[in-house]
């Protein structure tokens, strides 16, 4: 018997096959995307030494109640508002710091009865235990982004020099910061330090009463 | 005859497809590899908060807690928000032992640095969460991210 060649398999088929496995992941797959309002919760403090008595003044009170309605120093106000009465107060800089220095970066209405210095100044939040919890995010979120305006307008203040083509410079450093997390660029990280220092985050949360 | 004869009559030679196999495999193996099965099933509805000054998840390191009204599955465990951890519902007591268990379950490395994600519904009770997050205090788990959509400033 003569010695027969194999013949060829026809491979004009795979690319179907293959195309079909593709569609099949290109639609299962969900690339993850998960973001959010990163905070720090306190330690619980066990220790009975009695807390620093805030003045009122240095104090921004923010309160929902069960109707998801905002109470900010004892006055209803709508959300929208929420931000620029949160500037206003941290920036205010009526005052000295606990180390005697008055807040020469501040550029809000030096006001008595407003806060002191960024340093002191502290935004409390209190919440009902029937706030439904997309208000309590809406408010977070405002507060959260008056530090972060305030911070922005800061590190252009003092770094807008390295970062000529930055739209929002803190963004633009903390975005390097998170690209070199492998090699770690001790003048940046003083610099990101430098910037939350003058606005330091000081939010503090009351338990909602039961 | 001559030497200089037009080899073809015109017209294009058809493209060869011969590497369309190969590229399909590159895209279906890129697929493959980026793809990520949920790892637990969500017995609870998850309509999640929008925000916009958010910030990225560092996946490594976080440990998730949802909460919500059962879905309509699981109807048979009332209306009421329940917490769920991996695959079951726990109670708000069980909160403290789950993520201590989490967080050693995590890279020895990343154990300092763990990260609570919080995936809440937004019809939750905002009580519900403080009580997540005071159980969170006592397990000395201080870093929470509330996970939210993230909202276009500009709207």
């Amino acid at each position: 018997m003569a010695k027969r060649a194999a013949p060829e398999v026809n491979a004009g088929s795979m690319a179907d096959i293959a195309f079909l496995l593709l569609i099949f992941f290109l639609v299962t797959t969900t690339i993850e995307k998960d973001k959010g309002l990163l905070r720090s919760l306190p330690p619980i403090d066990d220790t009975e030494v009695e807390p620093p008595i805030i003045r009122q003044k240095n104090l921004f009170t923010v309160n929902i109640n069960r109707n998801n309605q905002l109470l900010v120093e004892e006055e209803e106000i709508p959300i929208s508002e929420l931000r620029q009465a949160a500037i206003d107060f941290l920036d205010n800089g009526g005052g000295t710091n606990p180390e005697g220095e008055s807040c020469d970066y501040c550029k809000g209405k030096r006001l008595e009865d407003s806060s002191d210095h960024p340093d002191k100044a502290i935004i409390s939040m209190k919440h009902d235990r029937e706030t439904t919890y997309e208000k309590y995010i809406d408010v977070q979120n405002e507060l959260v982004a008056a530090y972060n305006f305030l911070r922005e307008r800061e590190a252009e203040r003092l770094y807008k020099k390295y970062y000529p083509d930055a739209d929002k410079v803190f963004t633009a450093m903390l975005e390097e910061k998170e690209k070199n997390q492998f090699s770690k660029d001790e003048v940046l990280n003083e610099r990101i330090e430098t910037v939350k220092l003058l606005f330091p985050m000081k939010l503090s949360e009351a338990e909602p009463e039961k | 005859m001559s030497k200089f004869r037009k080899k073809d009559k015109g017209g294009l030679p058809a493209i060869s497809t011969a590497s369309l196999p190969d590229i399909v495999f590159m895209l279906l193996f890129f697929f493959m590899v980026a793809t990520v099965m949920r790892d637990s099933t969500l017995m609870i509805e998850n309509r999640l908060p929008s925000a916009d000054q958010v910030e990225k998840l560092k996946k490594d390191r976080t440990i998730f807690i949802y909460a919500g009204k059962p879905s309509d599955l699981y109807k048979q465990f009332g209306k009421e928000p329940r917490i769920q951890f991996n695959d079951a519902y726990i109670t708000v007591e069980d909160v403290q032992s789950s993520v201590i268990q989490g967080i050693n379950d995590l890279n020895e490395d990343l154990q300092s640095r763990v990260v609570i994600g919080l995936k809440i519904d937004k019809e939750t009770n905002a009580g519900l969460v403080s009580d997540i997050k005071q159980e969170l205090r006592k397990a000395n788990a201080l870093k929470v991210m509330y996970i939210a959509n993230t909202k276009n400033e500009n709207l």
